[in-house]
Formats: C-alpha cells, structure tokens, sequence
C-alpha cells in the first residue's frame, strides 16, 4: 500500500514533473492564464496520462521492440482525441478556450515520457497509478501559477473578481504581463526556487564552477 | 519473449490490430457525440446573436427566445434579400448558411484584392441577417461582421436599431486578441458603450470608428466616436476597418440604405 502512495503523491513534491523534470513546460505556459481553463487541462491531462499508462501496460509483453513509440503514441493520441470529443460535447466553452491544446496533450513529454519510463516495465493498475499521480503532479503546478497569474493579471479567481480592477472603476492596476505567456517561466521558476529551498535534496550539482574574479595583481 | 515479439509477423499483427481497436474507439466517440456538438455550436452561435441584440433574459432559454428572430439571406451585390432562385442557384438556405464556407468557394465570393481594409481576403456574395418584427416593422437587424486584428480573425455581431443607424450592441463571439489588451474587445463595459453610437454620417458614409483614448462627449462627432482600447492600437484599428467595411457599401451599405428607404 506504501507502495502506491508513494508512485500516487510522490510526483506532486518529491517528483514533480514540470518542477523537477521540467517537463510539460510549454502547455503549462500556455493555458495558465485563467484558473478554469487550467483545472481542465489539468483533469484532462491526468485522465489521458492514467489510462495511457493502463493500457500500455497491458499490452506492454506484446509490443514489438522496433514500434513500440509509435504504439505508445497511438494509444495516446486515441485517449487525446476522445478527451477532445467529450470537451466538445459537454464543456463547448471551454474547449473553445482550450482549443488547440487538447490536441497537444499529445506531444506533452510527461504522457511520452511515464508510458517509456513506467508503464513498459510495470503492470496496469501501477502504471494507472503512476500516470494518475504524475498527472496530479502537473495539476498542482498548473494551478499553483493560474493562481498567480488570474489573481495578479486579471484580478480575478475562477473568474470571480477578488481585487476590483481599475477598468471596473476598482483599485487594482492589473499586470498586463502575468496574461502573457511569458510570465509563466518567471511563476514556475520562483515555484522550482521555493521547492528546492524547502527539499534541498533537489538541489543539482553545478555542472560548472565560475572561476573567482581575477585580481588586479595577478592580471598583471 | 523479447525475440517472437520483434519478429515481423508479430509486428505486423501488433500494428493492424492496435490501430483497428483505436480508430473503433475514436471512431465511436466522434460520431456518438457528434449530434451534442452540433447543438452546442448551434446554441452558441444563437446565444452571441441574442446577445448582441441585447435579447438574452435570464431563465428563458435561447431556442425559445430565438424562435422570434428571422433568419434571412442577403445578396451583397444587390443589396437586396436574395430571391428563391438565387439561393437555389447557389444551393444555400436560411437558417444553414455558413458564411465562412461561402467565402473559400469562388462561385460564391469575390476576391477582394486590393481593396481589403478588413483583412478577410474574400467576401461571400451572400450573407444570413436576423431580424427581429415589432408587428410587420423590423425592429431590430443583426449583421455578422469579421475581420483581421492583430493576430485573429475576429467574428461578432452587430445589432441596430429599427432606423438602421442607431447601434443597439456589438460583441465579439470568435477572436484570439491579446489577453488584458486586444482582449478587452470582450470587456462588457467597453461593449456598452456602443449602444446608441450612429453609423452612418449625414452623408450616409459609414464614420462609426474607435478614438485615439476616450472619446470626448463634448466633441461634435462624439456619435461616430468609441473609446479606443488602450495598449491595443491594432485592434483598435482592425475594430474600426471591419465594422466601416461592413456597414459601407461592400458590405451591408447598400442593403441598409434599401431598408431605410423601405425599398426591399
């Protein structure tokens, strides 16, 4: 039982996928900017990543060595577009906000990389697990930087307002930035900062070390 | 194990039957869900009209209130209601008349070239309006209009007044402008202070525009006036060349003037 909650919520701190194997970076870019949109993408995520992982897993002995990417890949991208078809029929509006992304879960690293990694070598319930938790791991984040971004560049939460905007007749000035793609590197890399300061051991080695400034001596 | 699965037999296998199993699946699921999705696009695009002509009430639901517009088809280069005979000749029909599969078709568009202020490339002859009757009077006229921002193709509706001048609401359904920016093209504030802005000056040229920052009430041109977006230049510009595009006399400019005339 350790054992699953350990593959289950390991992935949302100790092994988060975008914070400590930065993947899934583009698509956590790029659908941040409201918190709706994000617990979509994120429920989506974590269903395609689940059953991805079930049925590789199920049928992993059986996968011949020399196609066995494309096979991952086509299971994924059948999951991916069924997903799309649910979000059409019975969210219209926010697939219409998520519009292309659905169809990039697809190419998302954390689907490819957990049915490689995990579900090739393990069976299916542990590998649904797996992809359950690693999906968990990406919403976390995903809503963790929507948080930010809708608070700080929309004033608003779940598009409720919390700070009354200046074009409402408010206070608040919203930061046309945290709307932008862009700002979502700088919310994710002070996330990354803040986890590594609480579990060091998720510090990296320096690859390098910057050599000391020379003196004005010694460059003599 | 690992030897039998690598063989070609065993490859080919694995390969046909994965992708019949999947495209089963998918399969299934788009032509299971495909009649929900038709209705969601059909409900959506009903709500957004309804909404530019200020018509939506909270708990009526849009088929019911959609039930008292009319759905007609114009012909552009008349200006008129298209005939029977040249909706038969075209094959189209109210009320299914899809505007953005008009203008990728030759026989039914023109190729605006060189005369293109709203970036849309070509225009259908045809259009679908809807129309709202107090008695046998038309109250209320909603004209799909689209046209090139700064990233998007931005689609929306305008709704006038039975004078065919008076702006009664505008909105956009469809657009991907910057978010907090060119986005506030959906701000419903901004949205308002559209209704009652005139079209068309005493010369009937279609003026209506968006100003450099706010529009200043005193000025005498205060009705052709709407307050620019600001940080959204282009938007702002696009906003403006696509709605004199469609009101002037490619667009809907010469139907409109028929109508005032009551020459339709």
């Amino acid at each position: 039982m350790s054992e699953v909650k350990k593959v289950l919520f390991g992935p949302i701190l100790a092994n988060n996928p975008i914070a400590l194997q930065i993947l899934g970076i583009c698509s956590a870019l790029a659908v941040t900017s409201s918190l709706n949109v994000s617990l979509v993408m994120a429920i989506a995520l974590t269903l395609v990543t689940g059953f991805s992982g079930f049925f590789i897993a199920i049928i992993r002995n059986h996968i011949p060595n020399s196609i066995r990417i494309i096979v991952q890949m086509i299971i994924i991208a059948s999951l991916v577009i069924v997903v799309d078809q649910i979000l059409k029929a019975f969210a219209f509006e926010i697939s219409k906000q998520l519009s292309v992304f659905v169809g990039l879960i697809i190419t998302n690293c954390i689907v490819m990389g957990r049915a490689e990694a995990f579900a090739m070598k393990n069976g299916p319930v542990m590998s649904f697990v797996d992809g359950i938790g690693n999906g968990l791991g990406y919403s976390a984040m995903l809503i963790v930087v929507a948080f930010f971004r809708e608070l700080l560049g929309a004033g608003k939460l779940f598009g409720v307002e919390i700070l009354a905007t200046v074009q409402n007749g408010g206070w608040y000035q919203p930061n046309g930035l945290m709307l932008l793609p862009p700002s979502a590197f700088f919310v994710i890399g002070l996330v990354i900062w803040a986890l590594r300061a609480y579990k060091t051991d998720q510090v990296e080695e320096p690859e390098f070390k910057i050599a000391a400034n020379s003196r004005s001596q010694e460059a003599l | 194990m690992a030897s039998s699965n690598d063989s070609i037999k065993k490859t080919v296998i694995v390969a046909l039957s994965l992708c019949l199993v999947c495209s089963i699946f998918v399969a299934a699921a788009a032509v299971g869900l495909k009649p929900i999705q038709t209705a969601n696009k059909d409900l959506d695009r009903k709500r957004n009209i309804l909404s530019a002509a200020g018509l939506l009430e909270e708990g009526k639901s849009v088929d019911e209130i959609f039930e008292n517009v009319e759905a007609r088809i114009v012909n552009l280069q008349t200006g008129k209601f298209a005939t029977d005979e040249e909706m038969q000749a075209a094959g189209i029909s109210a009320g299914s008349f899809n505007q953005q599969a008009a203008a990728k078709d030759t026989a039914l568009s023109i190729d605006l070239k060189g005369n293109d202020p709203a970036g849309i490339k070509r225009r259908s002859n045809f259009s679908e309006v809807y129309l709202v009757r107090a008695g046998d009077d038309i109250d209320r006229i909603i004209l799909p209009v689209h046209g090139y921002g700064l990233w998007s193709t931005m689609y929306g509706f305008m709704a006038l007044q039975g004078d065919f001048n008076t702006v009664l609401g505008f909105g956009f359904y469809d657009q991907a402008e910057t978010p907090g920016l060119g986005g506030e093209v959906d701000n419903p504030n901004w949205k308002a202070s559209w209704e009652g802005k005139k079209v068309y000056n005493s010369d009937g040229e279609a003026v209506l525009q968006l100003a450099k920052g706010s529009v200043d009430s005193s000025d005498p041109q205060a009705d052709y006036r709407i307050d620019g977006l600001s940080g959204a230049t282009l938007t702002s510009r696009g906003v403006t060349q696509l709605v004199q595009y469609w009101l002037g006399d490619n667009g809907f400019g010469t139907f409109l003037s028929h109508l005032r005339s009551g020459g339709v």
